[in-house]
């Protein structure tokens, strides 16, 4: 310790963080904890250190102890039945949720397990959603030896309670791949089988044979376009019609049947060579129109609920021993132990003397509460600091956490939200105006040449089919979602871009939404600290686990390390420590008060909501550091731009105190509410949207996980985008908060775009009607118009979109 | 102008193979995962080296 100067350069080998505890040297390499070492040293002796030539300190740093008995749950028969994905004797196959994949190191490593275990027979890693598949022989080895060995290397799966109880998720892409293949297939063999027709060859050469032939294949390549390709729009036009409604796939539905219908008759009549060129484009273009709907973020989760959060297994205290057990089996009266960092499972009651637990994944709030022996501890709080022993005094089903989503309006909220977009509305009008006309036409037609009548009836429904009309919107949004990405902006799918653009109120969460709850502002007050002083400071601070402590630790990363004679830590209360002479007393208030025995009064009283820690040295007050959530950056910038064209309000489940420092910006008190339940803030967003109003929700926390979903658009904030975020319509990155307003801008110009894409199509189809009813729709006409129509359609979208964002001044490239 | 027929049929049949070929490599997973296999390519594959080394690792032991 002695070599402090040198700590402030030296990073880990293995994870590239700091050696703040001191740097342990082996292999001529440094390395900032045992953990990280093991894990070198493991890679190194069995010549897997390529490892740290792809990426620089590929590695995540092992600073929690290894407690190998955690994973004694997998043993257990029921557990591994619902993991593996399927076993025989010699192999077997499990996916692991990994989320500490990062790099290109990590996908070698967790490739390359084999040569750290035998056993394992193969591994693949799907990098975007961040899991790993792996082969393995059963008989050489198991799920605990393979997920032990995992977590060594830094590489600890996330299996959670969910992922146990709900079946594995079918792959619904593979099958519209599978679609469009086969319809890129007959798009192109038909119309090479056109050309003849498109250049009026079979005319000239009157080869009667070939019209037969051209036209068994031309039918032969339509059927499975029909029958496979194009089944899921027949059975959504089928659903719509037996439920009396008329969405967007009935007007397409007709479409295709017109199609198909005056093809057939055509060519087996031998009138005509038919439409089955642009039939099968039609198709295809849809096809097309879907996959880029159907794009998916795979590495974030959006409807996660409580069960994604509560551990799998949990340490129990039995005749004097520890077992782990399934959360699900615990009992009531179970005397469980929570280490550092651990999540509480279930609501119990303290046994331990003390204990500081981190309620952030429910409040939001990141500092901290303190709970004394006997009181009530409830579920998914974290255990900070010291491990805690606790008897459990309810099932995991009854919890606190849990009782929240098993209650009425949560379920409630839950129940899908329903999307009616822009197309479906029109649909109807849309549907019916083109009966109307070819209707009319035809009657018309009845007038002048009858035996032209039916032609000119399927031509106008041929014509009419709004394909452009149907791809306008999957593409301006499936475009808008991919710049929104780009900028930080995460949404759940297409559909529900036009909820953002719609918005006219705004309700903020405070704590960790509006506040940075990880940065909270540091500041000394009081007598002026000497170097020598600060330097005692950190040295105390660094040996202490207490979150505030380690802030401070990292407050001061400028000043050097000193040696202690002495060090004494009551947990959740303070510290005190010596070196040559001098006595640092740091804690809370209470505590300092004690130990140092100097009146209260020497103190100043606590006049602000923030926490503080009080520093005494040599008996003598020195002053103390104070802790405040910071606003995040750019956030009154927002607010007061957002005031001018939405009503905006605040939600916080704090009570009123810091409520003064917002008042400014929120224009007065009447539009916060503080000391708001979970419960509470859901039925405020309720009754906004009942008045009308379009609300979005912006919260972080499990206690706005029901006002996000009661909100036309939930937006949940979340500074590390592969960890926590309530169920939600869209993640935002923390710190792009700032640009919110020109992300909703941005979905308000997507709407105006897909209008103008929608004025397109229909210009198209206007063209294509006047040649429909005049009785001049050639299979030439419609081989052109229809792909036409399509690929402007899809062009004007993408580039309007992306056009339209430079001069917002979003990023449009990766 | 017969041979047309059998020539017509042949590269139907060719593009055939072509669709089965895009069945199976969607069915075999080639289409599920875009990403991880541009990273997988950049990565020298030492794994016949590594045994070769332990064997004379052993040796020399």
């Amino acid at each position: 310790m002695n070599k402090a100067a040198t700590l402030q350069e030296t990073t880990c080998y293995h994870c590239g963080e700091p050696c703040l505890s001191g740097e342990i040297e082996a292999h001529d390499k440094s390395f900032c904890c045992e953990g990280c070492k093991n894990v070198y040293s493991l890679l190194n002796s069995n010549d897997l250190c390529s490892y740290y030539e792809l990426d620089e300190n590929p590695g995540r740093t092992i600073a929690v102890g290894l407690e190998r008995k955690r994973f004694d749950y997998l043993t257990d028969q029921d557990v591994q039945h619902k993991l593996i994905d399927f076993k025989s004797e010699k192999t077997a196959s499990v996916t692991f949720f990994i989320p500490n994949i990062h790099c290109t190191s990590c996908v070698w490593l967790l490739e390359n397990l084999q040569k750290l275990d035998e056993g394992i027979l193969q591994g693949t890693v799907n990098f975007l959603k961040r899991t790993l598949t792996l082969l393995y022989n059963p008989s050489t080895t198991d799920l605990r030896n393979i997920v032990e060995l995992l977590t060594t290397i830094g590489y600890e799966p996330d299996l959670k309670l969910d992922k146990l109880n709900s079946a594995k998720p079918s792959s619904i892409q593979r099958g519209l791949w599978l679609k469009l293949g086969v319809a890129g297939f007959s798009f192109g063999n038909i119309m090479l089988f056109s050309f003849p027709e498109y250049l009026n060859m079979s005319e000239a050469d009157s080869v009667e044979t070939f019209k037969i032939f051209f036209g068994a294949l031309n039918i032969a390549l339509a059927l499975p376009v029909l029958i496979y390709s194009s089944s899921d729009y027949l059975k959504s036009a089928w659903a719509a019609i037996s439920q009396k409604g008329i969405n967007l796939d009935v007007p397409i539905t007709i479409g295709i049947l017109a199609l198909f219908g005056r093809s057939l008759y055509e060519i087996l009549s031998g009138t005509g060579a038919g439409y089955f060129d642009s039939f099968t484009g039609f198709i295809f273009f849809l096809l097309i129109g879907k996959v880029v709907q159907k794009k998916t973020f795979d590495r974030l989760s959006f409807d996660r609920d409580y069960k994604s959060y509560i551990p799998i297994s949990v340490m129990r205290l039995i005749n004097g021993g520890e077992e782990s057990v399934p959360v699900s089996k615990l009992e009531i009266g179970d005397r469980i132990i929570i280490r550092n960092q651990e999540l509480i499972p279930v609501d119990s009651v303290l046994e331990s003397e003390m204990a500081l637990i981190d309620y952030s994944f429910i409040t939001g709030e990141s500092v901290p509460v303190k709970a004394t022996k006997g009181s009530p501890v409830f579920a998914g709080g974290k255990i900070a600091g010291q491990y805690a022993e606790m008897l459990v005094t309810k099932k995991v089903e009854q919890s606190y956490l849990t009782s929240l989503w098993e209650n009425e309006s949560f379920s409630d909220a839950h129940s899908e939200k329903k999307i009616t977009g822009f197309a479906d509305r029109i649909s109807p009008y849309f549907t019916y105006t083109v009966l109307v006309i070819a209707v009319l036409s035809c009657i018309i037609w009845l007038q002048i040449d009858p035996s032209k009548a039916f032609t000119i009836f399927t031509a106008v429904l041929i014509v009419a089919c709004p394909c452009a009309l149907a791809l306008s919107t999957p593409f301006t949004l499936g475009s808008s979602v991919n710049i929104l990405s780009m900028n930080g902006l995460y949404i759940r799918n297409t559909d529900i871009v036009e909820g953002l653009s719609k918005v006219d109120t705004i309700v903020f969460d405070k704590t960790g939404t509006i506040t940075e709850s990880e940065q909270a502002l540091l500041r000394f007050k009081g007598k002026d600290l000497s170097k020598d002083e600060l330097d005692l400071v950190k040295s105390v601070c660094r040996a202490s686990i207490h979150p505030l402590s380690k802030k401070i630790f990292s407050h001061l990363a400028s000043h050097q390390l000193v040696e202690l004679t002495s060090y004494q830590e009551i947990p959740g209360k303070g510290i005190t420590a010596r070196r040559n002479g001098q006595t640092l007393v740091l804690g809370s208030r209470g505590f300092v008060i004690e130990q140092s025995l100097l009146q209260p009064e020497s103190l100043p009283k606590k006049d602000s909501i923030g926490s503080q820690v009080h520093i005494v040295i040599n008996d003598e007050y020195k002053g103390f550091f104070e802790f405040q959530n910071q606003p995040r950056e750019g956030i009154a910038e927002l607010i007061h731009r957002f005031k001018k064209t939405y009503r905006t309000y605040l939600l916080s489940g704090d009570n009123e105190k810091e409520g003064q420092k917002f008042a400014g910006l929120f224009g007065g008190w009447t539009n916060m509410y503080f000391d708001q339940s979970p419960q509470q803030k859901l039925s405020f967003i309720e009754n906004l949207t009942s008045q009308g109003n379009h609300v979005v929700m912006v919260g972080d926390g499990l206690n706005d996980a029901g006002a996000l979903q009661k909100s036309n658009f939930g937006i949940a904030l979340s500074d590390d985008m592969s960890s926590f975020s309530p169920a939600c319509d869209a993640i935002l990155d923390g710190n792009e908060l700032k640009n919110l307003d020109q992300f909703i801008q941005f979905g308000k110009v997507s709407m105006n775009i897909i209008l103008a894409s929608f004025g397109l199509s229909l210009l198209y189809n206007l063209t294509g009607l006047g040649f429909a009813v005049t009785g001049h729709l050639s299979p030439l006409v419609a081989a052109i118009i229809m792909p036409l129509s399509s690929i402007s359609v899809m062009v004007f979208t993408s580039l309007a979109t992306r056009i339209k964002a430079k001069k917002m001044g979003l990023r449009i490239w990766v | 102008m017969g041979v047309i027929f059998f020539l017509i049929v042949f590269s139907l049949f060719v593009a055939l193979v072509f669709l089965g070929a895009f069945f199976w490599a969607v069915k075999s997973g080639q289409f599920d995962d875009s990403y991880t296999p541009s990273v997988r390519m950049l990565f020298d594959d030492k794994k016949s080296s590594h045994n070769n080394k332990t064997l004379t690792n052993k040796r020399d032991a």
